[in-house]
């Protein structure tokens, strides 16, 4: 496989959005310093060269205005792409999210569709402080007429962007900052990676970790150091938050019958709950111990990265987890 | 106030401690020695300078993620800067916060702020709480270019005109938001003329001449402590290094021939020709405030390297009361 195509993290984000606007006439992005300096992270590095100023536009620093013009442009024919540059900043325009995007069909009796796109960025472990690092994938998945993913490799990335383009419901992408330079196979041609479908990234017999984003990874360098010791860990990629895949998640923990829900967001509140309460409904027999969570503790993000490092969840912190859930059971 | 010799040397030190603490925290960055995003004020020192020497510590001011200047002029202690920027135990914010957050309830710095825009209605509200304590003190916003475009700024703009707040907006515009310049974000040329849309006064000022920006506040603050309402000050300016970082030349989205037209205009040196033709500081002078400053810059340096982490056990402290 060493001779397989590889993109970055970011890359796949550029490679998908010149496929999304070379796919659909109608398709614009739009969002700060998207154009002319190819979106901060670099997200759509080309993309102003290639297709000109009317398909990706630079906006004013008003968020609220950001996402307004998408829902006016998807209620009206257009297939935006808006850029919300940290997920934290969705604060400027959750009402905007909240009561017009995400109910705006619903509330017209189903005659409007709003394909709107959302990338943004969530995170820590980059030293950016308490407004820069949030993960607060919670808050859009807790509200009906919004889908949400949050891709952990490169590949997911250009799939999930291509599939949330296509898709007439407005779709966010919560991409990771810590992740960017991360590299992966990404083929050139267009794909899709569907909507709602986990991935089993490791299989494994004795306990189950359940996570997504750049949580993956970290489960993945806890599984290692689980299987030295004979523990062999399953690691599920969610991918797709919201609808969830509830069905991979039961199958999972029929076979290990334990699981860890991994996230890096805070533990209170985070979807961690949500998943335990679904696995309780929808596999209560099948386990040996109760559900445990990794989350990150009940406080915002530090910036010291003494502080930081404490804070964010990682491998080390998944491997205690699950010894102390296979030593309870 | 009256613009005498004193308060002009004080106008000229708090400019050198702030471009001075702003280049070494520079190096700094550079080295690696501060994590995170560092915005840096150097080109702007005018505005906090002239502002902040009408205030005292009972009057509030709200910053922006460029907020290092503003903390300094308020009477900012290097060492504690320093030290919240490596992220030390001993810095204003405990480490806590750091470049973005850093702040001091002391000193009547309700915070440098890591979202645009946010100020503004801050300020509204400690504003409303001098008035309502009867207090003659004033809240002044610092704001961006970039950020007269949040819908923050227009709802604060609309209440403080409203509630006739003894309060000042000063926008620092200096032609950029990020990496668009100010042709490509609003369709006006002065911020100042948003004033008028909220019943408030709105003033061009030279953003650069810090005698232009003290005495533009002096009226305004004269006017908010009258009970006469708020005004908005537009102060022209220009960051001399990129919007994160220390790169000054060679940047994609704006010329060199343009940094080099304003760096023609440094507010420190035209305020030291100024005070030097006045007879109020010699050259000589000037240079050995700037070593003496300098000192005091890496004393401050060596408290913060010196200074402790933080003890991941305070983790979870502060989140409540
Ligand atoms: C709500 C919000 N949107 C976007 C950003 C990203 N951002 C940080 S600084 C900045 C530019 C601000 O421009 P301006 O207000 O002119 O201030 P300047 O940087 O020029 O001092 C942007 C877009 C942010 N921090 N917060
Ligand atoms: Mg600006």
């Amino acid at each position: 496989m060493a001779d397989e195509r590889e993109l970055t993290y970011i890359g796949a984000v550029a490679e998908a959005s010149r496929t999304v606007l070379l796919e659909q006439e109608n398709a614009f992005i739009a969002g700060e310093d998207v154009a002319g300096a190819g979106g901060v992270f670099g997200s759509y590095r080309g993309i102003l060269d290639e297709f000109g100023d009317q398909r990706i536009v630079d906006t004013p620093i008003s968020e609220e205005g950001i996402i307004g013009l998408g829902v006016g442009a998807a209620a009206t024919g257009l297939r935006p792409i808006v850029d919300i540059m940290f997920m934290d900043f969705m604060g400027e325009c959750m009402d905007e999210i909240a009561n017009q995007m995400a109910k705006m069909r619903y509330m017209f009796g189903g005659s409007a569709s709003l394909p709107i796109t959302v990338i943004t960025m969530s995170g820590g472990g980059i030293n950016m402080a308490a407004q820069h690092s949030q993960s607060l994938e919670a808050w859009i998945c807790h509200l009906p007429g919004l889908k949400v993913v949050a891709p952990s490799t490169a590949y997911d990335v250009k799939g999930l962007i291509i599939s949330a383009s296509r898709d007439d419901n407005p779709v966010f992408v919560v991409l990771n900052k810590l992740s960017l330079r991360n590299r992966g196979h990404v083929p050139e041609e267009s794909y899709t990676v569907p909507l709602g479908e986990a991935n089993v990234v490791r299989e494994g017999s004795d306990v189950s970790i359940v996570t997504y984003s750049r949580m993956v990874g970290e489960s993945m360098t806890a599984a290692d150091t689980l299987s030295e010791n004979g523990i062999e860990a399953e690691v599920l990629d969610l991918r797709s938050l919201q609808p969830m895949d509830t069905e991979a998640i039961v199958e999972s923990v029929k076979k290990t019958q334990r699981v860890v829900v991994v996230h890096e967001a805070v533990r209170f509140g985070g979807l961690g709950g949500e998943i335990a309460a679904q696995i309780q409904e929808d596999a209560f027999d099948y386990l040996d111990a109760p559900v445990a969570r990794v989350g990150a503790p009940f406080s915002p993000v530090p910036f010291s990265p003494v502080l930081e490092q404490a804070y964010i969840p990682n491998a080390g912190r998944i491997v205690t987890e699950v010894n102390e859930l296979l030593n309870a059971a | 106030m009256e613009l005498n010799h004193e308060t002009l040397l004080d106008i000229h030190r708090r400019m050198v401690r702030i471009r001075t603490f702003e280049t070494e925290a520079g190096k700094l960055a550079e080295a690696g020695k501060i994590p995170g995003a560092l915005h840096l004020y150097v080109g702007q020192e005018a505005i906090a300078s002239g502002i902040m020497a009408h205030l005292s510590n009972e009057d509030w001011i709200t910053s922006t993620h460029r907020g290092h200047g503003h903390l300094i002029a308020k009477g900012g202690e290097f060492g504690k800067m320093f030290a919240e920027l490596f992220g030390r135990a001993t810095g204003y914010c405990k480490g806590k916060g750091g470049s973005m957050h850093i702040s001091n309830m002391e000193l009547g710095m309700l915070g440098a702020n890591g979202i645009v825009g946010a100020g503004p209605p801050i300020a509204v509200g400690a504003a409303f709480s001098i008035k309502y304590r009867n207090n003659k003190n004033v809240a002044v916003t610092f704001f961006g270019d970039g950020a007269s475009n949040e819908g923050s700024f227009h709802e604060a703009a609309n209440m403080a005109a409203l509630y006739k707040l003894p309060m000042l907006f000063v926008c620092e515009n200096n032609g950029y938001g990020e990496y668009t310049p100010q042709a490509n974000h609003q369709a006006i040329v002065d911020v100042a003329d948003r004033a008028a849309g909220y019943g408030m006064p709105g003033v061009v000022v030279d953003g650069m001449d810090a005698v232009a920006v003290y005495e533009a506040a002096d009226a305004a603050i004269e006017r908010a402590k009258a009970g006469d309402g708020p005004s908005l000050l537009e102060c022209k300016t220009y960051r001399f290094f990129d919007h994160v970082g220390v790169r000054g030349m060679g940047l994609s989205y704006r010329t060199d021939e343009e940094l080099a037209e304003w760096q023609k205009r440094d507010p420190i040196h035209m305020f030291e020709s100024r005070l030097a033709e006045l007879d109020v500081l010699s050259k000589d002078d000037a240079v050995k405030i700037h070593e003496d400053v300098l000192a005091e810059v890496q004393a401050g340096i060596e408290f913060a390297e010196s200074s402790p982490m933080p003890d991941p056990a305070t983790l979870l402290e502060d989140v409540y009361a």
